[in-house]
């Protein structure tokens, strides 16, 4: 029973239909999203004025950079190169470490600045600031959870890999955290610029 | 049954190269929609910045995601899900678009 | 390998594991399918008593049993694990695991670890349910919509129960997730898409609305914690927020939802007609195709459940004109059967029973929709009793009766015994008397005014609330005597053949109950799943 043919197709198919899921969870905050700058396109313009556009700018290209290691990853694999491989995937996972940790200081100042669901400074904005920051903390916020787990799945790949687990003519679990990976990588594209870009 | 065979593995462009140079277009364009913030585009800001976005997304989806070498099935799968989502955005907007309240703010 | 004949079935293969570990670390599509079973059948036995209760509530005006608030908590409680823990995933959890693989011709799922895990969601989401009742600030009493903004406010535990549907959702969703790639990878030799049993059709088409659907109600829910918990204000109109775009999140999943509940009971549908008819199906290809369709329609008409929220007239009217669309494949379906039966030559056995029941109340679900889904008579009878009789008589005279004519229809295959036809047949009667003296006063009183979701009500509305709770006792009594029936055949039925009923589908060609893998050879498959030649 446990003994199924190996489908590799079958595996990918899996991981595409529940990146799906992934795509619709986030639709739906997208759709909440569209609702409110709609409904306060100007107070959204005001409220965009308080991130760092320098912070999201650097954090969108270290995820792109990231993005762009997994693959090399692959192909390091697919050429035998365990090592490589290896490094690549270790420096991506350096990359999702250094994008927590801008996030980290980037939330860490709005909060010190009183600008949270209840804190102090977003007491005297309007609603539709307000509600931009409400959607500003979900939606960053879940992103980070996502790459949390992404790191987490790729460090298990690391492992499977150094155990000769993951091989050369066997990576298709590589791929398929690969391709969770990009997705987070994807969502991170839309919501740099809905957040960060509105002027 | 599938007409793809379970064992075809080997992808075709598995070069370092052209992910590379897809990287590059990426990071180029994310420069872009940075600088182009900076303009008042009016209306067009929204429009301009999603754009720029369905672009990179698509970049990496097929490169990275690797959808260019993968069976027309995941392509069809992926418009599926794009359909879908777009008929709830739509559908919700007819609401959204045409209540009084939201219209008068 | 062919000269060890395994004449063993799945229950008494001894794996690496023994007695209760057995099932619960098994990966084997059927046990997982009867772990679902026991586990759906209790969770229904004690929404239905709960539903009785609150029937015995309504039997007199004023407080007869109990105070308002347990009122409003055991009308929620019936509603979330009714819908939640029951019919959203009945079918595909318990028939759809068992059934799918064998119908296809294959060994298991595509993913049978994955499978499992679908199974602890499930039982982590529900016990987490019963959780939020014994923890907290008491029995969530929002309704199953958790409603903003009320959702928010409400002292009682609803973010636990939030959570819980959040969990039970994932299980849906891994469960969908599994059956496409199933369907798409393990078909057998010969079997091509539109060899497929129509069962199999519907299990296909719910398993998309699974996938596409469910997360939108995902992150809802989640945004309601994240609301009452932080206060992010994008429901809560105190900070700005829309109530209404709740709703419409809300049933973005939960219309859709409706045919996660009803496509597989109309595959089911699809297969006991022509088992029972000794004929093919007639219009197979339209029958597949409505399914896929009903499937896409679904996602259209979500707005026909606010009209009375406050949403654009111009949406109204759009959605009212998109909900119409919905009847044109059921239509299809409808006509199909009946055109499966003419001529047939029909053998009345208890399965085919429950879908004359069903054709029968699900039709009364269905013309009293189109009453719900325009906009003026809508507007007349929301949230009234008309309501909840019109999705009781769809959610459970549709998929509550197939889900019991299923049980039947495949009992044999599943525990290799047979059960007492007489009594069976008896209680199925007994069912359909029941269901509708419980439910048909609704409509009654809904249409002349009385509110749903009320403890308390008028003196004139006595006399229906009277016969309804009298019809609650019936059904009630034709549910127990139905399973009992059921539970008696276990353990003294005759000993079921391989085909007791005549069907034609593959499950009908290997042993009762199935070998551990289902098919010593793998099968050949050169016809049409309903042809007798």
């Amino acid at each position: 029973m446990s003994q199924i043919h190996r489908d590799d197709f079958g595996s990918k198919m899996g991981m595409w239909l529940f990146l799906f899921t992934e795509l619709l969870l986030f639709g739906g905050m997208f759709l909440l999203y569209a609702a409110y700058r709609f409904a306060h396109p100007a107070e959204f313009v005001l409220a965009a004025y308080r991130l760092d556009v320098t912070l999201g700018t650097v954090n969108t290209i270290i995820l792109l950079t990231s993005s762009l290691t997994v693959v090399l990853g692959i192909v390091a694999l697919q050429r035998n190169s365990k090592k490589l491989s290896i490094f690549f995937l270790s420096t991506t996972l350096a990359f999702g470490l250094a994008f927590l940790v801008n996030k980290y200081f980037e939330w860490g100042a709005k909060i010190h600045h009183g600008i949270y669901p209840k804190g102090p400074e977003l007491a005297n904005m309007s609603d539709g600031e307000g509600l931009y920051f409400g959607l500003y903390y979900a939606m960053t916020g879940l992103h980070g959870v996502h790459i949390v787990v992404g790191m987490i799945i790729l460090a298990f790949v690391l492992v499977q890999i150094y155990k000769n687990k993951i091989t050369s003519d066997n990576f298709v679990r590589f791929e398929n955290a690969g391709l969770y990976w990009h997705l987070v990588d994807i969502i991170w594209i839309f919501l740099f610029p809905l957040f960060y870009l509105i002027h | 049954m599938e007409q793809h065979d379970t064992q075809h593995k080997e992808h075709k462009n598995t070069g370092y190269g052209i992910y590379i140079l897809v990287w590059l277009g990426l990071v180029s364009l994310t420069l872009i929609t940075v600088s182009l913030a900076g303009f008042n585009l009016a209306g067009l800001t929204v429009v301009t910045a999603l754009l720029i976005a369905s672009v990179k997304s698509t970049m990496v989806i097929n490169y990275f995601m690797h959808i260019k070498y993968e069976s027309v099935l995941f392509k069809v799968f992926i418009a599926i899900c794009i359909i879908i989502f777009l008929v709830m955005i739509i559908l919700t907007f007819f609401d959204l678009t045409y209540r009084p309240e939201i219209l008068t703010k | 390998m062919e000269a060890t004949i395994n004449n063993e079935n799945f229950y008494q293969y001894k794996g690496k594991h023994k007695g209760i570990l057995g099932w619960l670390l098994t990966t084997d599509h059927k046990r997982i399918g009867i772990m679902y079973l026991a586990a759906m059948i209790t969770f229904f036995v004690v929404a239905m008593f709960i539903g009785f209760f609150m029937r015995l509530e309504l039997l007199t005006p004023g407080q007869t049993l109990m105070k308002p608030e347990v009122y409003n908590a055991l009308f929620t409680l019936h509603g979330v694990i009714m819908i939640f823990l029951f019919i959203v995933p009945g079918l595909p959890a318990v028939f759809g695991n068992f059934f799918l693989p064998i119908m296809i011709g294959a060994k298991d799922v595509s993913f049978p670890r994955l499978n499992l895990l679908s199974w602890y969601l499930y039982m982590a989401g529900a016990i987490l349910a019963v959780v939020s009742l014994f923890t907290g600030g008491g029995l969530p009493d929002t309704g199953w919509t958790f409603y903003v903004p009320y959702s928010i406010r409400s002292t009682s535990n609803v973010s636990t129960a939030l959570f819980a549907a959040f969990i039970l959702g994932f299980s849906s969703i891994v469960t969908g997730l599994n059956f496409i790639v199933t369907i798409h990878r393990l078909r057998c030799k010969g079997m091509t898409w539109f060899k497929m049993p129509l069962f199999v059709w519907g299990l296909y088409s719910t398993a998309w609305i699974q996938i596409l659907a469910t997360p939108v109600v995902g992150i809802t829910l989640l945004l309601v914690i994240f609301e009452r918990f932080f206060g992010i204000g994008v429901f809560d109109p105190a900070l700005g927020g829309d109530p209404i775009l709740f709703q419409h999140l809300f049933w973005i999943y939960s219309h859709p939802a409706v045919y996660i509940m009803i496509l597989p009971a109309m595959g089911l549908v699809s297969e006991i007609i022509p088992t029972f008819a000794k004929k093919t199906i007639f219009g197979y290809g339209p029958i597949a195709m409505s399914s896929l369709a009903i499937a896409f329609v679904g996602y259209l008409v979500w707005g026909h459940h606010m009209f009375t929220s406050g949403i654009s007239d111009t949406s109204r009217a759009i959605f009212s004109l998109l909900t119409f669309i919905v009847a044109i494949p059921s239509g299809i379906k409808i006509f199909n059967w009946i055109a499966t039966l003419y001529k047939g030559s029909i053998e009345v056995r208890t399965p085919l029973i429950f879908v004359m029941v069903f054709i029968f109340v699900f039709s009364i679900g269905g013309l009293t929709g189109l009453v719900l889904g325009s906009l003026n008579t809508d507007i007349h009878v929301t949230d009234t009793y008309y309501v909840v009789a019109h999705f009781h008589y769809v959610m459970f005279g549709g998929m509550g009766t197939l889900f019991f004519g299923g049980l039947h229809y495949w009992f044999p295959k599943m525990f290799g015994k047979m059960f007492n036809e007489k009594v069976a047949n008896f209680s199925v009667v007994l069912f359909m008397i029941g269901f509708n003296i419980l439910y048909f006063p609704m409509f009654i009183m809904g249409y002349l005014g009385m509110p749903r979701r009320y403890y308390d009500f008028l003196p004139e509305f006595q006399i229906y609330h009277q016969i309804s709770t009298i019809g609650s006792w019936v059904l009630v009594t034709a549910i127990l005597i139905m399973i009992i029936n059921l539970i008696v055949a276990l353990k003294n039925g005759k000993k079921a053949g391989s085909d007791p009923w005549g069907g034609t589908t593959l499950e009908w060609t290997i042993p009762s109950p199935p070998p551990l893998e289902n098919f010593d050879i793998e099968p050949e498959v050169t016809k049409g799943p309903y042809d007798r030649v």
